[in-house]
């Protein structure tokens, strides 16, 4: 990935940035430009940490940056507030990871692109 | 706005993985299959429905590349993408060029040659129709993007893998009567239920395969088609086209899909029918999953009837709502940029009385339903007897 698209993702990757609509209060993540009531101003809001597996799989055959990773375990979590992003599930064996599981949010290492590339970072959901 | 018929329809002989035949040559194959079917001596237009020729075989540019070795020089092609969609999404241009009066013959085509990368770059080719930033970023497959659907249906409705299992047993003894077919036999619901699991609660047995393929239909004004062709011709009554989140995770309702319920919706409307109207069904089964949830959105069940409705036999060939008499995506295999192309091919043959062994009885309108990504593409049309 080169670095310039890696590093304007890191306010939402990192930080939880997320955008609030000033006409609907609807919050956005990743945050966006426009949003479909019309409203085109956000205020930057930054989403809560915790939440709850919403669905959930266990990836076994994955893509080749997650290879020496499978199997995982992958969710929508929606955090408190009702926003949903999509996370890995860790620290957990896998048999026991159910809708409804309460988690929290840790800023992890995601992959890392080959053995001179970038080390990505984002967050992943363990048990909270 | 002028009516459209279909007068041609056409596919390479035999898909699935054919090392010894380049995108270009099946791509002519299919579309000679179809001006030769149609016997016609030209097209005046021609869209292309391609996901992804840049990731899958090192090429752009494929209306230039497939105009010039079908023969036409100078012809007006263009490529449409929206991923597995991207034929569905052809076929709909095709029409509109052609209602609205600007060209008479139009082919509509779709071409995927996927067997040119490994396994690894091929799922990387298809994950690029998921968000790349947000759900591919953090590991995702498409089967694990289903198998999260499969996963909050089976927790809402109870649905179980045996439904799903069924799914692939019904469209694999439709895909075994097409010859066509990439694996064209039947399979038992233990070997769907044995296979190795590729994201819970998908087995590979589950998934729909990775195939080289291509497809095309020639496109006419209704009132000149029995001039031009000596096939019965088939009237496009109506077609719907939607959108909806890339993102599954920004769905309120994982468990539908709503851009196939809108392009549903105006497909109905504008051919003035209802499900109860359609004979036959051809739907997007990249997966089991899909198939049950696809036809929920349609509205030819209830939420979350589909399982029980499969397990019934009402989606068989001989049921009452026969869907995917091809063999659908899962047995006569999944060249994603002419999947939607081909479901309405298959359309077109059963309408006509052509669809041998797989004929559904007296079969008079006949409905495709093709969808891009976890569902944020959906192109719907609605095909009967003029």
């Amino acid at each position: 990935m080169p670095s310039a698209r890696y590093t304007r993702e890191i306010p939402q990757r990192y930080r939880l940035e997320a955008g609030k609509c000033s006409s609907c209060g609807k919050v956005y993540y990743p945050p966006r430009r426009v949003c479909p009531c019309g409203g085109r101003d956000f205020e930057t809001v930054t989403l809560s940490d915790t939440g709850k597996v919403v669905t959930y799989t266990i990836i076994r055959v994955g893509p080749s940056d997650f290879a020496d990773e499978v199997p995982y375990g992958l969710g929508i979590v929606e955090v408190d507030g009702g926003v949903r992003l999509m996370a890995q599930l860790v620290d957990v064996p896998l048999e026991e990871i159910k809708a409804g599981m309460p988690v929290r949010l840790e800023f992890r290492k995601i992959y890392q692109e080959g053995e001179a590339g970038i080390i990505c970072y984002g967050h992943k959901a363990v048990p909270a | 706005m002028r009516d459209v018929a279909i007068i041609g329809v056409g596919a390479n002989p035999k898909w699935g993985e054919l090392w010894g035949q380049s995108l270009r040559d099946i791509f002519v194959e299919a579309a000679l299959a179809a001006i030769d079917d149609a016997g016609v001596d030209h097209v005046d237009g021609m869209y292309v429905g391609c996901m992804s020729s840049g990731l899958f075989a090192g090429q752009e540019h494929i209306g230039s590349l497939l105009a010039d070795y079908l023969g036409q020089r100078h012809l007006p092609a263009t490529r449409v993408e929206s991923a597995c969609a991207s034929g569905g999404a052809a076929v709909k241009m095709a029409a509109l060029e052609v209602a609205s009066g600007h060209s008479d013959i139009v082919l509509a085509g779709g071409v995927e040659k996927m067997t040119d990368v490994g396994g690894g770059d091929a799922t990387y080719a298809l994950g690029t129709a998921a968000d790349a930033e947000y759900e591919c970023y953090h590991g995702a497959t498409f089967p694990g993007l289903y198998a999260m659907i499969a996963r909050a249906h089976m927790d809402r409705y109870g649905t179980t893998p045996e439904m799903l299992a069924q799914v692939a047993v019904k469209n694999h003894d439709n895909g075994a009567l097409n010859a066509m077919a990439q694996y064209p036999f039947h399979i038992r619901a233990k070997q769907v239920l044995d296979s190795i699991m590729v994201a819970d609660p998908l087995h590979i047995l589950d998934c729909s395969p990775i195939t080289d393929g291509a497809a095309a239909a020639i496109l006419c004004p209704l009132e000149t088609a029995k001039k031009l062709s000596k096939k019965l011709p088939i009237k496009i009554a109506g077609f719907g086209h939607a959108t909806d989140t890339i993102q599954l995770a920004q769905r309120e309702d994982m468990t539908w899909l709503g851009a196939t319920a809108k392009a549903a919706e105006q497909a109905f409307e504008m051919a003035g029918v209802a499900p109860k109207d359609v004979d036959l069904f051809e739907v997007h089964d990249c997966f089991t999953i899909a198939e049950l949830v696809v036809i929920e959105s349609l509205g030819l069940v209830g939420k979350g009837e589909a399982g029980k409705a499969t397990l019934e036999g009402r989606t068989a060939r001989d049921g009452d709502l026969p869907v995917n008499t091809s063999g659908g995506l899962k047995s006569k295999g999944h060249p994603v940029g002419a999947t939607g192309v081909a479901q309405v091919m298959e359309v077109v043959k059963q309408l006509r009385g052509e669809a041998g062994e797989r004929q559904v009885k007296d079969a008079k309108r006949g409905l495709t339903q093709n969808m891009g990504g976890s569902g944020g593409s959906a192109v719907v049309h609605i095909l009967e007897v003029a």
